[in-house]
């Protein structure tokens, strides 16, 4: 059971969610992600899944569905299933023992579930980390998305949920290059959590979210590699980071940085 | 590492920036207090033992997640007229 937040909006978090729970699929394993952002339901446009729904969270917690009628299967990978966020309803519909229910009723029947925690650090971030086996963090190299990401460091070790993992998203190599980005090492430096991730920037991800298709779907896509070996190393597998240099000076650098960190 | 450093740029700004920030946020430590911290250390230090107060340094150091308060304050040489 793994939750996907970043206390910052706009990171990434529903992207990195869609892309997770969809390679996993891809690799064989049974998957089902829940939207935990009551009130503004995102996960189904970005999985292309919107057109499906008819039962949503809230509609299992208070009983007018079987859990098994909310999981939307997605059709061209049939091990991914979606359970929606509910629209309309207030967010105090769900609290973090019904989501703790509903994932106990979920463990017995996937392999993997993977739950889009809201923005903030309020009760849907609650909900989305209470039934948490491994939390991830998403960040952007940039200072909003940096501090965030170590307050919600900071709350998941309170809650004893830690320590999380960090993917470090929308890289951009030249900029990092030139001097006019943090660089991998400066947000591990600062934040002290392990790196699970690093995603490149990629116009990709805009236009495969436009058409509702997980990037890791895409084998060109470096966007779509990256989150296909974050997947993997969810697996236990030890997968090396994507050279994000065309000259290999970045990731010499962070592999000596990994080196360092043991 | 270091002629990588001093090229860069606004990121290094960014790095330096969010290493006092988190340091503040982490142990709800307002900037403002270090100061009243340093002088009355000094005050506490002073009753005891002849202080540089020039050269008084007190930070937050970060060690992975944790947070060190480190004082560093050098003491003045024995005046040679108490030596026994």
């Amino acid at each position: 059971m793994i939750t996907i937040t970043s206390g910052k909006g706009g990171v990434g978090k529903t992207t990195a969610t869609a892309n997770l729970g969809a390679a996993l699929a891809a690799e064989g394993r049974k998957v089902c992600c829940i939207d935990g952002d009551i009130g503004l339901r995102n996960l189904d446009v970005v999985l292309g899944l919107e057109n499906r729904i008819v039962y949503d969270i809230v509609d299992v917690v208070e009983g007018r569905c079987k859990l098994r009628q909310a999981m939307i299967r997605d059709k061209r990978l049939p091990e991914l299933y979606l359970i929606p966020a509910a629209q309309t309803r207030d967010k105090s519909a769900l609290s973090p023992s019904d989501m703790i229910r509903l994932t106990d009723e979920l463990r017995g029947e996937v392999d993997y579930i993977v739950i889009d925690s809201p923005a903030g650090i309020e009760r849907g971030f609650r909900n989305a980390i209470a039934p948490a086996d491994e939390v991830v963090i998403i960040t952007n190299p940039e200072v909003s998305a940096v501090r965030d990401a170590d307050r919600i460091i900071g709350l998941i070790e309170a809650e004893q949920k830690g320590p999380a993992k960090l993917v470090i998203n929308r890289l951009n190599a030249a900029m990092v290059k030139r001097g006019d980005m943090l660089a991998p090492e400066d947000v591990l430096e600062l934040l002290a959590i392990e790196l699970i991730g690093l995603v490149p920037e990629d116009e990709n991800v805009i236009v495969s979210s436009n058409s509702g298709s997980p990037i890791v779907l895409d084998p060109k896509s470096r966007a779509g590699q990256a989150f296909r070996n974050i997947a993997r190393r969810l697996m236990g597998e030890d997968v090396p980071f994507l050279d994000l240099d065309a000259d290999g000076g970045l990731l010499n650098r962070l592999s000596r940085l990994m080196g360092r960190g043991g | 590492m270091d002629f990588l450093r001093s090229k860069r740029k606004s990121a290094n700004k960014a790095k330096e920036r969010l290493k006092l920030v988190l340091i503040h946020d982490r142990t709800d430590l307002p900037p403002g207090v270090m100061e009243d911290l340093r002088d009355e250390l000094i005050e506490v230090i002073s009753r005891h033992i002849q202080v540089d107060r020039e050269h008084v340094r007190i930070q937050v150091n970060q060690d992975g997640r944790d947070q060190h308060l480190v004082a560093e304050i050098p003491l003045k040489p024995a005046s040679k007229g108490r030596g026994r």
